[in-house]
């Protein structure tokens, strides 16, 4: 009888979809994987808070700006409960932010272009938080426990954020001239970003599916993409605008939206640094965490001045 | 590890990415302590875990547990508990921990066979 190693076991119970806990035992490429992507995650909901943030203090009136402010703080909702996921793991938080700052870790790239306008706020709810909306779905069902159950939490929260953006968005179109013309402007300006956001074409990877095999990832990015662009094309006709994408047509054959090829230069350009607002998003990162660095502190000496009272007394 | 060099939606690979330093550890210890959260959603509801945070004390820890996991009334009550105070069992003696209750099947209610005519049982 050929003998089952620990590596079959562990493939076993991903395949009878049983999910992975902190203690079991896993692959160590299973966990680098892990904490590569869910760490990553983590730092993209934190570095996302930063182009909406852009926009808190000039919303056009209250009932705006306590809607930002709410999605704003459930992105950081999201970033903690991601790092927190990751965390059990075995990566220390502090780390995890170290790499986000050396930049030895990354963040999704839709985050390195800039908020111009107030449409923005409406586009990037669409289409940013909805393109979101498509992995994260999927990853309610990632084989690795506590990024599953983050990711449900996540997912409920979610809605509010695409609805809200839609909504914003749908005022505009149905409002003046200038307003319209602000809206569309978004739009053309966060739709290819958004389709980026899905990654490289499937084919363009030779590699083995190894994400695939244990089932952390569970839909290859052309399919999200493609999910992605055949709510879009039905959803914009009821903002009366435009995708600027002069190859969208329905293709009877595949049932699908066909659509115009990517502009993969600029998509590698952003992801190895280049990107309109690299920069920017990294010193603003840097900046919090350094201008916080004595609230941790004091916090802890307190904390600590405490315990020593409790024990003492 | 170079066989996971797959470009998924939000995963960027690469290699030096996600794997964890010595020092991490380490720096464990300077980072806030790690709490386990619990939260009761409705009065009459047992306590559920929900997650965990970093805070320096238990007030704090109540407090950022309220901003971060009851933003929408999920809770009317938190308990917080420091996590290395948490024991738990060896998922590799899951087997012989919980074996012993699979054979007791005169445990349930409907092992027994009744007339039709018994009611209300
Ligand atoms: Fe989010
Ligand atoms: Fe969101």
């Amino acid at each position: 009888m050929p003998s089952i190693t620990t590596e079959d076991l562990f493939q076993q119970k991903i395949d009878s979809e049983i999910k992975i806990e902190p203690k079991d035992w896993m692959p160590e490429a299973y966990r680098k994987t892990n904490v590569r992507q869910i760490s990553q995650h983590a730092h993209s909901e934190i570095v996302g808070m930063l182009p909406e943030g852009n926009w808190i203090s000039r919303a056009p009136s209250l009932k705006r700006k306590a809607i930002l402010l709410a999605k704003v703080q459930d992105e950081a909702g999201h970033g903690l409960y991601l790092y927190c996921a990751a965390e059990t793991l075995g990566m220390s938080r502090e780390e995890m932010i170290n790499d986000l700052h050396s930049g030895k870790a990354k963040y999704s790239s839709i985050f390195n272009y800039p908020t111009l306008t107030w449409a923005d706020m409406g586009a990037i709810g669409w289409l940013v938080d909805g393109a979101a909306i498509l992995n994260q779905v999927m990853l309610c069902r990632t084989s690795y426990g506590p990024y599953a159950r983050a990711m449900v939490r996540i997912c409920k929260e979610e809605s509010f954020h695409q609805r809200q953006g839609f909504e914003s968005l749908l005022i505009l179109s149905r409002g003046t001239p200038e307003q319209k013309a602000m809206c569309q402007d978004a739009i053309n300006r966060w739709w290819w970003p958004s389709l980026m956001m899905f990654g490289p074409k499937d084919s363009e990877s030779t590699n083995s599916d190894q994400s695939m095999k244990w089932k952390i990832k569970r839909k290859t990015n052309d399919e999200l993409r493609q999910n992605f662009v055949d709510m879009c094309v039905e959803q914009i006709k009821i903002l009366g605008m435009k995708l600027p994408d002069p190859s969208l047509k329905w293709n009877e054959k595949t049932g699908h939206y066909d659509f115009g090829e990517i502009d993969w230069n600029e998509f590698w350009n952003v992801v190895k640094g280049n990107g309109p607002c690299n920069k920017q998003r990294l010193d603003a990162r840097k900046k919090a965490w350094n201008e916080g660095e004595w609230v941790r502190k004091a916090a802890a000496a307190y904390a600590e001045k405490k315990t020593g009272k409790q024990k003492a007394a | 590890m170079n066989f996971i060099r797959k470009y998924y939606y939000g995963d960027i690979p690469e290699d030096k990415a996600g794997e964890m330093s010595e020092a991490s550890k380490e720096l464990t210890k300077t980072d806030w302590p790690l709490w386990e959260i619990f939260i009761r959603s409705k009065q009459g509801l047992d306590h559920k875990h929900a997650g965990s945070l970093h805070a320096a004390d238990a007030q704090m820890a109540i407090e950022n547990a309220r901003d971060v996991y009851t933003r929408r009334m999920e809770g009317v009550s938190i308990w917080v508990v420091e996590s290395r105070y948490i024991h738990a069992s060896n998922p590799e003696e899951a087997g012989s921990l919980y074996e012993p209750a699979n054979d007791k099947v005169y445990r349930h209610p409907t092992f027994y066979d009744l007339p039709d005519e018994v009611n209300h049982m």
